[in-house]
């Protein structure tokens, strides 16, 4: 087994690895302010939970990397090379990193402005549509880099075919 | 650290909508009598028509004080600084019980962090090692004074002066920035309220040294200085410090001083509002809480003495929501 696999089997764990964790924290700290405005108002459970839930995109984006990667490098339908060039394992890690770095921050932030939505929902409970934009906001960047992550692995696929 | 808070601060924003505001406050002051008030407060949620007020009053403090109990069971000590000024009127109340005869119901309150009748018996008993360590001395300072002086005043001046350092001690130690502040402010407006009545009542500069605690915002050796000379004195010294705001106020009188304090403080807690995360909020809605059933019991004070309604706005306080 050559270094190079080993290098893009990392990239690929990581991508799904960091972004799932990311994401549970990030939905944990917004439960837990779901929790809190669902004590003494039941009825604000469809809202909350939806502006709990942004937060976790972060993940599947992160597994969608994986998934991409480890079918580029033929981990998953079989036929991967044993013998993949130390270059192409270390391209494909890279292809990786905006996912790696950008998902965990921007869920956890997501998390916390979805805290800050809920309370504001809590509040006054109409401005539901407006609260859903600020954390909507912070998934932006987690897309541009799923973007680029996406790109960059079917680049260096490209490049080793 | 502060993440921790997310549960309590998102149910204490639930609690807020709860909280009178300042259009019900205008309703209870435009209100015909004390029975149209206790109506409206009662459509509110306060109390029952068959309580009386004051009952009324503890019912909505002991609810406030379960309900935090209720969100941070294990943290309760950080609010200790809430519920100091009562341990410490417990214990101006049994030093004095302690040297007239006769039992007096009713003098003791209930919200202390400290059990009010271990304070009325280690007083009674001189036992002063069965108080706290900080209320030792000044236990045993006050009751020696008022033994041998049958001075009141020193005696409570005494006691004031520990309850306003214990306060400020508290609020710095919580390592919270809100309940510094708070400490800080209960500390500065209490020695401004000190100084006013020791200049009002001619008091000398040793008294003044004795009832004053220190604090930051504050110079109490040129406010003493000042007391000696009069109110227009502390005036003058306080137009150069962090309350120079407060001096029309209490040109005016010590009702407007106070009011302006409890203005001052809610204006302190107001980022609170829009923050959540940390121990900030919870702290806050306490303070609502109070300054709540403060201007409560102004307004159906007044209402019960048949008070015109403009000299019932200018006292009733800022609201924070």
């Amino acid at each position: 087994m050559s270094l190079g696999l080993f290098f893009a089997l990392t990239g690929a764990a990581l991508a799904a690895a960091t972004s799932g964790l990311g994401s549970a924290r990030g939905v944990g700290i917004a439960g837990q302010a779901a929790a809190g405005s669902c004590t003494d108002n039941p009825d604000l459970f469809s809202k909350v939970l939806i502006l709990q839930l942004l937060p976790g995109t972060q993940g599947i984006y992160g597994l969608l990397i994986a998934f991409i990667c480890l079918s580029q490098i033929g981990l998953l339908g079989g036929g991967a090379d044993p013998n993949m060039s130390l270059s192409t394992g270390l391209l494909y890690l890279a292809a990786c990193v905006p996912v790696i770095i950008v998902e965990p921050i921007s869920a956890i932030n997501q998390g916390k402005t979805s805290v800050a939505s809920i309370a504001m929902v809590t509040k006054k409970q109409e401005t539901f549509g407006k609260s859903m934009i600020f954390p909507a906001m912070v998934e932006t960047y987690a897309i541009l880099a799923l973007l680029i992550s996406i790109l960059a692995i079917f680049g260096v696929s490209g490049m080793a075919a | 650290m502060a993440e921790q808070y997310i549960y309590a601060v998102a149910r204490v924003r639930s609690r807020e909508l709860s909280l009178l505001s300042e259009a019900v406050i205008g309703q209870l002051c435009a209100a015909s009598g004390e029975e149209d008030c206790l109506r409206i407060l009662n459509e509110k949620g306060w109390g029952n028509p068959d309580l009386p007020s004051e009952e009324m009053f503890r019912e909505e403090q002991k609810k406030t004080w379960g309900f935090i109990r209720e969100l941070v069971p294990d943290r309760m000590e950080i609010f200790d600084v809430f519920r100091l000024s009562a341990d410490y009127h417990n214990l101006k109340a049994a030093v004095k019980e302690s040297c007239i005869d006769g039992i007096h119901p009713g003098i003791y309150l209930e919200d202390g962090t400290l059990d009010q009748a271990a304070v009325e018996t280690a007083l009674k008993e001189s036992d002063y090692e069965a108080l706290p360590k900080d209320m030792r001395q000044v236990a045993q300072e006050a009751k020696e004074t008022l033994l041998q002086t049958r001075d009141g005043q020193l005696c409570d001046a005494i006691i004031d002066r520990a309850a306003l350092e214990a306060i400020r001690k508290a609020g710095a130690a919580s390592g919270e920035k809100l309940l510094k502040d708070y400490g800080e402010l209960i500390c500065a407006t209490g020695d401004i309220k000190i100084a006013v009545r020791c200049a009002r009542c001619g008091k000398d500069r040793s008294f003044l040294m004795k009832a004053l605690a220190p604090c930051d915002s504050l110079d109490i050796e040129l406010l003493a200085d000042a007391a000696t000379s009069g109110v227009d004195a502390i005036c003058a010294y306080l137009d150069h410090t962090d309350y120079a705001d407060a001096v029309d106020e209490l040109k005016k009188s010590v009702a407007a001083f106070e009011r302006w304090c409890d203005n001052r403080m809610i204006e302190t807690i107001r980022p609170e509002i829009h923050n959540p995360f940390g121990i900030g909020p919870i702290a806050a809605y306490i303070l609502a809480r109070e300054n709540e059933i403060r201007t409560v019991r102004i307004i159906l004070a007044a209402k019960r003495n048949n008070l015109p309604e403009e000299m019932l706005r200018e006292r009733v306080r800022v609201m924070y929501v």
